[in-house]
């Protein structure tokens, strides 16, 4: 029993068929009851209630950078083993990640414009997730653009490569180019920086909520693309006889 | 390889419009900025260098299409594909043409333009290094995105969207030498990273290049 039976369509339709209805259940109730949860968190003494954008904002920027990982393990699975639903399931992330992009950057924006008191700051992290951004753009776009399945997950996998060490660049050319408003990592573990705990459980529930989510989604995006393959399959077949 | 070199030279050159349009393109792009944002109180001489940066960036992305278009087209690519020269080999030569070809003039007609841009006399040794240094890296980055969508028939827009996301850490060091040489700070740490990303895309992008170039001729 290795991971890579799940190569096999079948068995990955029926594995993701029977888990997928519990990963479903559990990405509601975490993200549901992350967000209520925090929603009743009291007031931060000096950002207000803004506070309280950071359970949307901080989940869907980690899962925005993970899906983009997660991409680039799927793709190189395909480029060095050549398995279908490893490259379907690059496919179904691309449009995941790139609306927890944008989530990030407009909860960004409006939690910004109160705080800073700007919309958008071309700072390091908010450039970074714009390239970012674009990056997830032109992905998507290029699958679209390919009709032969097989070259466009070909080409997408290659993209995505490249695309990674480029974007991985960004991230840290754009430090180098303007100093930085957006503050340090949201959790860090020294003890004097930590958030305080009432903030903090509701955000792991949170992030374990948005992870769940983004599994959810990608599974089923997964599954509808090898549906999809199937039946141009059987329409082509049924064109030939 | 020199065979070929020479050929897409001589294409360039004596089919018209690639070698003189990119650079009529940049001297366009630095004609119209003053018009646009006004050219007098000194804010020209700020913003000169990265107009000059995203001027290059532009004129170099308008030619990329040329470089594995017009060969697929009429078959000669497939002839490559299977010629004793390995791929990879192609794309880099491929590279190095569209770069003489583009990158080349924009680089030695480029202080004319900071002088048209006000720009500061101290940077524009830096202007001219920085461009030396970063458009091989575009050129080849090109090449990248030209290779990948080779196959499409309008790719023209959708390698845009694709490749200029890869030209941005290029464009910012680029332009950051050039800012820093205006104001008479050192200049050692961009122009290390810029040729450190010259290098290493030289040194690796022909693969991922070739490897896409296969695919689309499968």
């Amino acid at each position: 029993m290795s991971i890579w039976e799940y190569a096999n369509p079948v068995k990955f339709l029926r594995t993701s068929g029977t888990v997928l209805p519990w990963i479903v259940a559990g990405a509601a109730l975490c993200t549901i009851g992350g967000l209520v949860w925090g929603f009743l968190t009291p007031d931060d003494y000096r950002q207000g209630s803004t506070v309280k954008i950071v359970f949307l904002h901080v989940p869907a920027a980690l899962m925005a950078i993970n899906a983009w990982l997660m991409m680039l393990v799927a793709s190189l699975i395909w480029l060095i083993r050549r398995h279908h639903v490893s490259a379907l399931a690059a496919k179904a992330a691309a449009p995941v990640g790139a609306v927890m992009t944008l989530i990030a950057l407009i909860t960004g924006a409006i939690w910004g414009q109160p705080m800073w008191g700007t919309w958008w700051e071309w700072d390091p992290r908010l450039t970074s997730f714009l390239v970012l951004f674009l990056f997830y753009l032109g992905y998507m776009a290029l699958w679209e653009a390919i009709e032969d399945p097989d070259s466009a997950a070909d080409l997408t996998g290659l993209l995505c490569l490249v695309g990674s060490v480029f974007a991985l660049l960004s991230r840290y050319a754009v430090n180098f180019w303007n100093q930085g408003l957006h503050q340090g990592a949201s959790l860090s573990v020294a003890p004097g920086e930590r958030m305080s705990a009432i903030y903090r459980y509701p955000l792991y529930l949170s992030m374990l909520g948005f992870f769940l989510l983004f599994l959810a989604l990608v599974l089923i995006r997964t599954r509808t693309e090898i549906r999809r393959r199937r039946l141009a399959a059987l329409l082509a077949r049924e064109h030939r006889a | 390889m020199r065979a070929l070199l020479w050929r897409d030279l001589r294409l360039a050159v004596r089919a018209g419009g690639g070698f003189g349009l990119s650079l009529a393109f940049f001297l366009i792009v630095c004609t119209l900025v003053p018009f646009g944002v006004g050219a007098g109180g000194g804010q020209l001489s700020r913003i000169a260098p990265g107009i000059l940066w995203v001027g290059a960036l532009l004129a170099c992305l308008l030619s990329l299409d040329r470089i594995f278009a017009l060969d697929h087209e009429d078959g000669s690519l497939d002839l490559l594909a299977t010629a004793p020269l390995p791929l990879e080999g192609v794309v880099a030569i491929k590279a190095l043409a569209h770069w003489l070809v583009t990158g080349l003039p924009l680089v030695v007609f480029s202080p004319l333009l900071g002088v048209l841009l006000h720009l500061p006399d101290a940077a524009q040794i830096w202007l001219v290094l920085s461009l030396l240094i970063g458009t091989p890296a575009l050129s080849m980055l090109g090449a990248f995105g030209a290779a990948i969508t080779v196959g499409l028939r309008r790719g023209g827009l959708l390698m845009s969207l694709l490749v200029l996301p890869l030209y941005v850490p290029t464009l910012i060091f680029g332009a950051e030498m050039v800012r820093r040489g205006a104001i008479g700070l050192d200049v050692t740490t961009p122009l290390v990273f810029l040729a450190g990303i010259t290098l290493a895309t030289l040194a690796l992008v022909p693969f991922a290049a070739a490897a896409a170039l296969r695919v689309n001729l499968r």
